[in-house]
């Protein structure tokens, strides 16, 4: 990739490189039916997700295609709303953190020097902090002024702000990653040969920027966002378990597998209410993670 | 490729297999007689500052107080005090200490001894959570309070083996306090000596059935037979580990596979499993003096109207949440003071009723549930079964209010130290609560919501009510006791409403009864570690199925 | 001379990360005394911030944990009241360091052949298996997997025992459980690498030289194909030394790792600032031991 003669832009080559890619393709096919069925189900389903019936655990059926859970409710509506939150919170997550991270590493790739340093120092003290630490402490100091905020507005604040701070949150704790990748790039990009050549030829910085730094930048960027995601997903699991996720009786895949891990016993288990949530994490996971190797390989991108 | 590695960082291999050999090469601890499961990591063994009761269960079996707890009943029985009189009037109790009860160093346990660490627990310094139980002795809440010095509250040590208490009112109550373990007597010189730190001093005087052999964080406490205990002669078990386990799934897999004897605490017991854990024979359920209920804040809208806050009550269907929640032993609370309360006799409490419920939040002005406020139900998350079942409690009450009333109450899980901090502040509308007694009488209960208690986190504040109780406790007539009790319940669960109970705790363990004896079911969840043995026959028999190949190899 | 340097630097970091962490953790609202019983009286909390110095101002409590700080004090825990922060990671810690340590050759010893194997068949179906081996270690949560493990190895074959520490036995589970994720992250590593290498001028200079295939893939790709897993090492032991929450929690383990989470929870302050400083200590050092190992395996690299 290091001189461009080909006519074609990188982002033509990269589309057309991904397309070959097989792994690539059926992941992204995968998730586009994921994403259409979740958002297509619950209007037919006879079950609102939040309502409390009789048949308690009831196994899967012509019914319950997945079974129902303590409460009896139907487990594959859940799912279906789980999913749309989890999916929102991992790409809202990682859009934060993207426009963090990608501002943060350029501004202290491009400007260099002290500026360089000091941002870079600041990435440093925040990694060694345990992500935990801001998650709760933005999730607990930072809801309630957040709501009252909301209801000042006159908006109903109920359930969107456990939303919203989650996303924050989120986004707050991964963005660090970001900003170094795209710094290391920017960086390394700026001297370039074919910038310089660029250069010498008498090219703008306006030109530069369009022609080979953002391009070039776009591709890392574009690979990471897609490996943020399952990252985000899995982490919103983990505050689900200690409780700080989404609000009852709201549903996401972390908070169904919460509820699900705590099925698995020697006696008795309610397997529907742990295989379905975890397989269709996992599945969806796996399809993220090709749909990212597969831009990777297309931008030709190293080390992301 | 392995030898390229090890020959390029040496060092990170050769420490990992340093530190390999050195957990093999650990002297492996000898393997306790009887090993129990016990809830939560302990955060002391200091028996003043405990509040939880895992912990308890811990400090009753290293530090005796003047009274016990008898195994069966939960009774008060005579420990390092062998007998007590009681003045006339109930006011005045004088203890007689025992003359073989020593510390497990093999000095005597004097009354200066116990009039110290009273004294102790009464000290704001302490930061004793439980110091209001030693108020009922005189002057003892004003020296809490910095007002009077040390000599002017109601104790006195004549003789070193006597011990006077005047106290303020004539609680018929108070031997079971003696047994509480705030009031416990620990070993005043290691105190001083070694500050908060001193349960790690050694050796560790100790003045109950076991001493501390070991205390490792979220590994166990180990327990030792302590040989200089005035009634060692009952002490049936040598060695005792109590495991700290926070997941009831990890209980119940160490206990199917023998790695542990004894499995006893509400929270660790999977809530889902109990029907069919039920039926088994190691499984034992009983009355435990514990309430469920959620708390109105009064002072806010639209729960500052009583009419509302009953048209809750009446829409709240207790039945139906235990039918399908809770499938042993729990039993719907319609009152707040469980049945199985000793002197008492609970009035009859608020039933389901949809009807008047729809019916009260009409008059008070919100007809099928129109207009009615945004308002949350607030409930702590937590790790154990605990925290999963106020959540499941928060998702059907939600349910029922909705179909009754017609009103959608937001569900809010809160971070534990948020939850207690807003409920204190009294910042929320409805707030998920429980209470579990200290003591086998129905004031455990109902002094929580005197217009004084620290406990009442409802702003509620009755003049009526605090008389009720006031006079009940200088009430020296069981029968005119019991009734202004009743009297005071009525009130507040049946007119005021400040609270509305959802179902009374069952305590539950579980172990082979073929295998473990010693361990009684009675309603303070108490199981004196004392007297609990193995069987040896039947042990043996039985060849313990346990991971003994892994046990046995190093 | 360099590695002095960069010890020099990390000082005003890790005092710039302990003084984050004690703003943060008392910027979250409730505080370690909130609980569901009242105190017998406000008093009792009063003597018990006064103690503790909870009472002061910020910059005041600063100093005297600095100055604890000193004489290598991290102060008295909040919760466990009879326990220092230093008899609690004392106690905690070898137990985590030991798991991390095993965990780390299990992700190393699974994860390098893994990728080095799916590398060399690039585009065949070993590599196919190997990827997407490695791709379901990454996904597949810590926090579904422990308990699965638990209930088919440990309870339904009766191999090893569920839970507890104490003999190499009680390892067995949780290394996994804690390693698996890290050694797929490392065999995609690993490959990646690899392939890189493969590619390179280097080692079609070395095949020309008539060096066998065997000798060309282990002696020279391999050496070079290791670096990026070797610099992904220093962050991944500070995180599998400093102990999980999930696989602490799920087989109960005395480690450290549970006190990280739930000194958060229980807003045991001390505590936490303690855990964070030596969170941030080890990971500086292990990342200079990193740049040490970096610096012996790639001969372009020489530090001044």
């Amino acid at each position: 990739m290091n001189v461009e003669p080909s006519s074609q832009s990188p982002r033509q080559r990269a589309w057309r490189r991904f397309k070959r890619n097989r792994p690539a393709v059926a992941g992204a096919l995968f998730l586009a039916l994921t994403i259409a069925f979740v958002l297509l189900y619950p209007l037919f389903s006879p079950y609102p997700p939040e309502q409390v019936s009789d048949s308690q655990f009831a196994r899967p059926s012509l019914q319950h295609w997945m079974g129902t859970d303590v409460h009896g409710r139907d487990l594959l509506v859940r799912l279906c709303y789980g999913a749309r939150i989890s999916l929102v919170v991992g790409v809202v997550g990682a859009l934060i953190s993207l426009v963090i991270g990608v501002l943060w590493g350029a501004i202290a790739g491009y400007v260099g020097g002290r500026l360089d340093a000091v941002m870079m120092r600041f990435v440093d003290v925040l990694y060694s902090m345990p992500s935990i630490i801001f998650a709760i402490v933005l999730m607990s100091a930072v809801e309630p002024p957040a709501e009252r905020w909301l209801a000042h507005l006159g908006l109903p604040a109920d359930r969107s702000v456990r939303l919203i701070v989650l996303f924050a949150g989120l986004g707050a704790v991964s963005w660090l990653t970001m900003a170094r990748i795209v710094r290391g790039q920017v960086l390394s990009l700026r001297t370039r040969a074919f910038v310089d050549a660029s250069r010498a030829l008498g090219a703008g910085t306006g030109h530069i920027l369009r022609r080979h730094i953002i391009p070039n930048v776009l591709g890392v960027v574009i690979v990471y966002l897609t490996l943020t995601v399952p990252g985000i997903i899995l982490y919103e699991s983990f505050l689900s378990f200690l409780g700080l996720g989404i609000q009852p009786p709201m549903a996401s895949w972390g908070s169904l597998i919460a509820e699900g891990v705590g099925q698995i016993n020697p006696i008795r288990i309610y397997w529907w209410l742990i295989a379905f949530p975890a397989g269709f994490l996992v599945l969806t996971l796996l399809a993220l993670n090709y749909v990212g190797d597969g831009l990777r390989d297309a931008w030709d991108v190293r080390g992301a | 490729m392995h030898s390229l590695v090890q020959q390029r960082c040496p060092n990170i291999l050769a420490l990992w297999s340093l530190i390999l050999l050195a957990a093999a090469c650990a002297p492996q601890e000898r393997r306790a007689d009887i090993t129990i499961i016990n809830g939560a990591e302990p955060e002391s063994l200091d028996p003043a500052i405990v509040t939880g009761i895992p912990e308890m269960r811990i400090t009753r079996a290293l530090f005796d107080g003047l009274t016990r707890l008898d195994p069966r009943t939960a009774k008060p029985v005579p420990a390092l005090a062998e007998r007590w009189d009681i003045s006339p009037d109930g006011l005045v109790y004088t203890f007689h200490l025992r003359s073989n009860a020593v510390w497990s160093t093999g000095e005597p346990i004097t009354s200066a001894d116990v009039l110290w660490s009273w004294l102790r627990t009464l000290n704001p310094a302490t930061g004793s959570d439980y110091a209001g139980q030693l108020f009922w002795i005189q002057g003892a809440e004003d020296f809490h309070h910095g007002r009077v010095p040390a000599e002017q509250v109601g104790l006195r040590a004549p003789d070193p083996r006597v011990f006077q208490v005047r106290l303020t009112a004539p609680v018929p109550f108070f031997l079971d306090i003696c047994a509480f373990p705030a009031l416990a007597v620990v070993p005043g010189q290691v105190i001083e000596r070694h500050g908060d730190r001193w349960l790690h001093a050694r050796p560790l005087p100790v003045s109950g059935a076991f001493q501390l052999g070991a205390w490792r964080l979220n590994d166990r406490v180990r327990l030792v037979r302590n040989p200089r205990y005035w009634d060692a002669a009952n002490t049936a078990s040598e060695i005792i580990d109590v495991l700290p386990i926070g997941s009831p799934s990890t209980a119940l897999n160490l206990y199917e596979t023998g790695a542990a004897d004894i499995v006893w605490d509400k929270d660790l017991v999977p809530a889902e499993l109990l029907d069919v854990l039920a039926k088994r024979p190691d499984f034992h359920t009983f009355d435990f003096l514990g309430t469920y209920f959620y708390r109105f804040n009064v002072t806010r809208e639209p729960f500052n109207d009583a009419r509302v806050r009953l048209a809750f009550a009446l829409a709240t269907d207790k039945a139906e949440l235990v039918r399908k929640l809770l499938n042993s032993g729990e039993k719907p609370a319609f009152h707040f003071v469980p049945e199985a309360t000793a002197n008492y006799d609970p009035p009859e409490g608020v039933p389901c009723n949809p009807l008047r419920a729809r019916e009260l939040l009409a008059q008070a002005g919100f007809p099928e549930g129109k207009g009615f406020p945004r308002v949350h139900y607030a409930f702590p998350s937590a790790a154990g079964a605990s925290g999963n079942m106020a959540r499941k409690i928060a998702v059907e009450l939600q349910q029922m209010w909705r179909e009754t009333l017609g009103v959608t109450v937001e569900l809010r899980q809160i971070e534990r130290k948020v939850f207690y901090s807003a409920q204190s502040r009294l910042d929320f509308n409805l707030s998920a609560s429980s209470w579990v007694a200290d003591y086998n009488d129905p004031n455990t209960f109902l002094d929580l919501f005197t217009s004084s208690s620290g406990n009442n986190r409802t702003g509620w504040q009755n003049a009526e009510y605090d008389r009720l109780i006031r006079e009940a406790n200088l009430q020296t007539n069981d029968t005119a006791r019991i009734e202004l009790f009743r009297r005071a319940e009525q009130l507040l669960v049946n007119e005021e409403v400040p609270i509305v109970p959802l179902y009374f705790f069952a305590g539950f363990n579980y172990f082979d009864p073929s295998k473990i004896a010693g361990i009684h079911q009675n309603p303070l969840d108490e199981h004196p570690l004392q007297f609990i043995r193995r069987i040896r026959e039947s042990a043996m028999a039985a060849g313990a199925p346990e991971s003994s190949s892994a046990q046995s190899a190093f | 001379m360099y590695f002095l340097r960069r010890i020099g630097f990390a000082i005003p970091l890790l005092l710039l990360i302990s003084f984050l962490a004690f703003v943060l953790v008392r910027m979250a609202p409730g505080g370690p005394f909130d609980r569901e019983r009242a105190a017998a009286s406000p008093e009792v909390e009063r003597q018990l911030k006064q103690k503790y110095r909870l009472d002061e101002p910020l910059w005041k409590q600063y100093g005297y944990f600095l100055g604890n700080l000193l004489r290598g004090d991290l102060g008295p825990s909040l919760r466990y009241r009879n326990h220092t922060v230093n008899d609690i990671v004392a106690e905690a810690l070898p137990v985590s360091m030991l798991l991390g340590m095993l965990a780390f050759g299990f992700a190393l010893g699974v994860g390098l052949p893994l990728g080095f194997f799916s590398a060399v068949h690039r585009g065949r179906w070993q590599d196919w298996a190997g990827s997407f081996a490695a791709l379901l270690a990454v996904c597949i949560p810590g926090l579904v997997l422990a308990p699965l493990l638990v209930v088919t190895v440990a309870i339904k074959w009766r191999l090893l025992p569920v839970g507890l520490w104490g003999s190499p036995w009680h390892a067995v589970l949780p290394t996994i459980a804690l390693g698996l994720f890290f050694a797929g992250k490392v065999a995609r590593l690993m490959r990646e690498g690899m392939l890189g290498v493969m590619q390179s001028e280097f080692i079609t200079t070395a095949r020309a030289k008539g060096l066998g295939e065997h000798q060309v893939m282990l002696r020279h790709a391999f050496r070079l194909a290791v670096l990026p897993v070797v610099s992904y090492c220093g962050p991944l032991l500070a995180d599998l030394l400093t102990g999980s929450f999930v696989v602490e929690n799920i087989f109960q383990i005395p480690g450290i790792g549970t006190f990280f989470v739930n000194s958060m929870v229980n807003r045991d302050h001390t505590m936490t600032v303690g855990l964070v400083l030596l969170y941030a200590v080890l990971l500086v050092l292990l990342n200079l031991l990193v740049d040490f190992i970096h610096a012996a395996l790639d001969p372009r690299i020489r530090y001044a």
